[in-house]
């Protein structure tokens, strides 16, 4: 902690974790989905989605999944802007098992039909854990810039893919294998030191045994 | 450097080199953070020039907050101060006023700065811009002291808490209300001893206080303790600058707080279910903003 995490954030209220957590978790959906957004799904959990009108969650979800940032005057006028950009919002409330009290889940459809599904948890202070993502158990927090790759089960992929980010000088900061649960594809999630140029996540991209590679920003 | 682990060891190293603790602290803090004292100078008069304007936002006499509870408060102090009929003064109706303003500003879905949380966000600012503008303190004074709000609120954080579901609101308007106390205390040309005292005497007074909003919104009791914490740091810098010792030192009065803390029922740490959220009244709220 330093001391801008005593004075800080800058944010627009009422709540750190119930407006300012809410839209940063948007913000990621956003990300992850990677196009322009034209319809989304929000399901409110725990207390998120027994106060969520009287914290402006709803609002701030929309605004994040519209790009904006947990300052953003905009925030409070999120509706109208989702509107005039078309993007269709619905919200929705149940009980995910087994998760933070205050956690969201957003399907986000794209202009070209992709879709992505995001969970995530306000865990305080403006802080958020990314938790899910299509179907996959993760754990990213957004703070640093992320790689998502998607891979075939077999021995190597990890020295190849890291051996590529060692050729363009890039450290890692934090690494973890998962199995998807479908087919037992492997997941890598690697937080990096520093920014990466999306030349790099193309050439992991056309690797071998490679699914699918997600270069997501810090937000 | 320093570990933030202790009010002793901000002051220790004030007398010592004979500097003030705001001085030993963006210091300290540019060497962390890799960075020169001048942007981190910049990155807090941002935030002192955001506080600056949500003060002013706050004023607006139609504004309602989000769930439609709260609202105008603001707006009432100042008029009340404006025309010569509060009983303490212009300043401490204005640093009233500020208080309410910030946090109905927060209330509002306007821009704050978390000080250090959103819930108690209306305290610091209150307190420094309404001296600063009576006394006509320049700016750079003013923005330098949250340095030394920030230290005592970092050393707090490490060693009680500031989340009101952890230590209930003596956490967070108490933490508040301790930090704005320091750095008056210095603005005002108290020494880093003084400023220690300030800081132990401003949460002596709020020890205990349970944090039970109404229908869990940040904005009943909220918004009014703020006002309270602005004005429990001023009574607490007043003692300080006048030479009074707080009898119990800071360090021992946060480990107090956060003995409190732990010992406090959940019911009375945030969920809403308690204290005046549990009222006929509290209740009724709740049922008028979520219709349960």
């Amino acid at each position: 902690m330093d001391v801008f995490d005593i004075i800080g954030p800058i944010m627009i209220g009422p709540s750190s974790s119930h407006t300012a957590g809410a839209a940063r978790i948007g913000r990621y959906a956003l990300n992850i989905l990677g196009a322009k957004p034209v319809k989304a799904d929000i399901y409110f959990s725990g207390s998120f989605a027994k106060t969520y009108k009287g914290h402006g969650t709803d609002k701030a979800v929309v605004a994040g999944i519209l790009g904006m940032d947990t300052d953003d005057p905009g925030i409070k006028y999120s509706f109208d802007t989702a509107k005039h950009r078309g993007l269709d919002f619905a919200f929705h409330t149940c009980e995910i098992e087994n998760s933070h009290p205050n956690t969201a889940f957003i399907v986000l459809e794209s202009e070209a039909g992709k879709t992505v599904e995001v969970q995530g948890a306000s865990i305080g202070g403006g802080n958020i854990v990314i938790t899910k993502i299509n179907g996959t158990p993760v754990e990213i927090t957004g703070k640093f810039t992320t790689l998502i790759v998607l891979h075939r089960n077999i021995p190597g992929m990890i020295s190849d893919v890291t051996s590529v980010l060692a050729k363009h000088d890039i450290n890692i900061g934090r690494f973890d294998l998962r199995r998807s649960p479908k087919g037992g594809k492997g997941v890598m999630i690697i937080e990096l030191d520093s920014d990466v140029p999306e030349s790099v996540n193309e050439e992991i991209k056309s690797m071998k045994n490679v699914i699918d590679s997600t270069l997501l920003k810090a937000i | 450097m320093f570990k933030y682990d202790s009010i002793a060891e901000l002051v220790g190293e004030a007398e010592k080199r004979g500097i003030k603790i705001s001085d030993a602290v963006i210091e300290d803090q540019a060497e962390s953070c890799e960075t020169s004292k001048e942007e981190l100078y910049k990155k807090m008069l941002k935030s002192f020039r955001v506080m600056q304007t949500s003060v002013e936002d706050g004023f607006d006499s139609d504004a309602r907050s989000v769930s439609g509870l709260t609202g105008g408060s603001a707006w009432k102090m100042r008029k009340q101060a404006d025309e010569g009929k509060n009983i303490c003064g212009h300043l401490f109706g204005e640093a009233m006023a500020m208080a309410l303003a910030v946090s109905e500003t927060n209330a509002c879905m306007g821009k704050i700065v978390a000080a250090p949380t959103a819930g108690s966000c209306g305290i610091l600012p209150a307190v420094i811009i309404s001296v600063m503008n009576e006394k006509n303190i320049p700016t750079e004074k003013a923005v330098m002291s949250l340095f030394t709000a920030s230290a005592f609120g970092l050393v707090i954080a490490n060693k009680a808490s500031i989340a009101g579901a952890e230590g209930g609101c003596q956490a967070e308007c108490g933490t508040a209300s301790a930090m704005a106390a320091a750095a008056l205390t210095e603005m005002c040309g108290g020494t880093p001893k003084m400023a220690a005292d300030a800081c132990a005497i401003a949460i002596k007074n709020i020890l205990g206080l349970v944090c039970d909003p109404v229908a869990g919104l940040v904005e009943i009791p909220c918004i009014k303790r703020n006002a309270m914490g602005t004005a429990n740091a001023f009574t607490a810098a007043e003692l300080a600058l006048a030479g009074i010792e707080s009898a119990i030192p800071a360090d021992e009065v946060i480990w107090a707080m956060k003995k409190v803390g732990d010992s406090m029922p959940q019911t009375l740490r945030e969920t809403g279910d308690g204290g005046l959220a549990a009222t006929p009244t509290g209740k009724k709220l709740r049922k008028q903003v979520f219709g349960e």
